[in-house]
């Protein structure tokens, strides 16, 4: 008999579904109340970091280069008062097998599929996670689906996104486009339960672990190169496990002093599942949409716990502007022969403005590029703007508009970045915690609360006092 | 009339108005969630007909036929001439302007 495809129907099922779409039950992780053993779950993936380094090896995935980015470091010196301005490298994750870091989320997921058994894996995603998944399944011989938000009513998508769906399609995925919602989820749980294929979500313990050899890839590099670990690494910060997977990476080669920042495009006031506002945004991913609210909730995903918990690890979180970023990837090309993807630099918008909060000495790495071609690319990308009405001009930075206009800095020392209250965040995070599951934590509760906001217990038993009484 | 065989798109609305997610807004509520996929047309048809296709990967899926031969047809973008004025700018401001 057919199952009953509604929304209500096929989201009721997500829990059955999933059991047997990730080959692991997470109950095993639950305490019943607040908490859950976070490193246990990380654990369950049966990998060490050198299985997973060896995982990724054999398909061509990490040791990606470092590149010192001489120019831009040398225009961040020029805009910096004197004797600060530190030196910017680049990971170059774009020369992985996919072109871009996400082949190093989808070689473990992949491989654990193939591992127990599946026959496919299944990703909802419009961003390089999809192609990295359908490069993997290629590689390791499983089918590809991958499900993509894709269009508005009108069919119109954006050009980053449509290239995406090429990619996937190039190797040998089939790609489900859907228009704008949060169905997506909907959709993808409803073809694992048809297809009874592997959930390589990118919120899975495998979708994070495999982050874990670029954070410490990182280290060994810095130490190799400059004789020491890098001051700073940030971040573009989305669903949150770039974070996540490079700081514990970070931690497991040693590189405890390691600040690590996380940067989103400012997309306040957009609405992320809007039908009209869907061709607003000038990027896809990256931004401050997806970036706050799975930091302050990271259990929000297709997966019944996220392995993806940014604010564990965040020293700051930081956000810049669309035309920002922008300008910063025409520079990555015209400064430093380096012609690469929007997406990946956001990140390093904002390092050109962190690098000159730093002395000239130190070290600051932002963790990754992507590839870049048609469509994905600083002109498609801004003539897709001026397509749909958005204003494109040089100007103040202070001067943007998410959906109304892109802002090309006048100058180099226009760029600035704005501070997001990690403090406030983690208050939403500690609230959501509380109201979700007992406002009567138990003391594992606390020990849980203060481990996901990187607080101290006393620290995060003031909070709830102050939280319960504004309830 | 398109040949049994071809490589075509497929478009099928997974939830109509009235159906969508409760947490949608209300613009996007107003609107059918729609779902396109390729696959290998499975009986004679003509363009507009509900048609049974089989995806890449093997499986049935069943959908309105739109397209035949579907091709990608992003580019590179027209030319934004801010790009160049970037190039210009930001290189004289490095580099000192021509002696």
């Amino acid at each position: 008999m057919a199952l009953a495809k509604d929304y209500a129907s096929v989201m009721g099922r997500k829990s059955e579904v999933m059991k047997a779409a990730l080959g692991m039950d997470y109950d095993e992780f639950e305490s019943g109340s607040i908490a859950f053993d976070y490193e246990k779950m990380m654990r369950s993936t049966g990998f060490t970091l050198e299985e997973i380094e060896r995982v990724q090896s054999l398909t061509g995935v990490g040791n990606t280069p470092l590149f010192e980015l001489r120019n831009l470091t040398a225009l961040a010196r020029k805009c910096a008062k004197p004797g600060f301005g530190a030196t910017i490298c680049a990971k170059d994750e774009c020369a992985n097998p996919s072109g871009s870091f996400k082949a190093r989320r989808a070689a473990c997921a992949v491989a654990f599929a193939k591992k127990n058994g599946y026959k496919g894996v299944i990703a909802a995603t419009s961003g390089n996670y999809g192609a990295a998944v359908a490069s993997q399944a290629a590689m390791q011989g499983l089918k590809c689906i991958i499900v993509q938000e894709a269009f508005d009513s009108r069919e119109v998508g954006q050009p980053e996104i449509i290239e995406k769906a090429r990619a996937c399609e190039a190797l040998g995925a089939e790609v489900v486009q859907i228009t704008v919602g949060p169905e997506l989820f909907y959709e993808a749980i409803s073809l694992l339960e048809d297809t009874k294929y592997f959930n390589a979500s990118l919120y899975s313990p495998f979708g994070i672990a495999g982050i874990e050899t670029l954070g410490y890839e990182i280290a060994v590099q810095c130490r190799e190169r400059f004789g020491k670990d890098p001051d700073m690494v940030v971040c573009t910060n989305a669903g949150g496990g770039m974070a996540t997977g490079t700081a514990r990476g970070l931690r497991k080669a040693g590189a405890n002093d390691t600040k690590v920042v996380g940067a989103s495009i400012d997309l306040s006031g957009l609405h992320m599942a809007s039908d009209s506002q869907f061709n607003k945004k000038s990027c896809t991913t990256g931004h401050t949409g997806f970036g706050v609210p799975f930091a302050t909730w990271p259990d929000r995903s297709d997966v019944p716990r996220s392995a993806a918990r940014p604010l564990r690890y965040l020293d700051r979180y930081v956000t810049v502007t669309q035309g920002e970023v922008m300008c910063v990837t025409e520079l990555m090309a015209t400064l430093e022969g380096l012609e690469r993807g929007p997406a990946g630099n956001t990140a390093l918008a904002s390092a050109f403005c962190l690098a000159q909060e730093l002395p000239e000495d130190q070290i600051l790495v932002i963790s990754e590029t992507e590839y870049t071609g048609a469509g994905k690319h600083v002109q498609p990308q801004l003539d897709f703007a001026r397509e749909n009405g958005i204003e494109v001009r040089f100007g103040n930075p202070d001067e943007e508009v998410p959906g109304v206009n892109v802002i090309l800095p006048n100058s180099a020392k226009d760029f600035k970045i704005k501070e997001l209250d990690l403090d406030h965040m983690k208050d939403s995070l500690i609230k959501k915690a509380l109201t979700t599951y007992t406002l009567d934590p138990t003391d594992a509760d606390v020990v849980f609360l203060a481990e996901e906001t990187a607080l101290t217990v006393d620290e995060v038993k003031a909070k709830i006092e102050k939280i319960k009484k504004a309830l | 009339m398109v040949k049994k065989g071809e490589w075509v798109r497929i478009k099928k609305i997974l939830l109509p108005v009235g159906q969508r997610a409760p947490q949608d807004p209300e613009d996007t509520k107003a609107t059918p969630l729609v779902m396109w996929t390729k696959g290998f047309l499975q009986a004679e048809a003509e363009i507009g007909d509900v048609v049974e296709v089989i995806t890449a990967v093997g499986r049935t899926e069943k959908g309105e036929l739109t397209q035949v031969n579907p091709y990608y047809t992003h580019s590179y973008g027209k030319f934004v001439p801010e790009l160049v004025e970037i190039d210009r700018r930001y290189r004289e401001f490095l580099f000192g302007g021509e002696k």
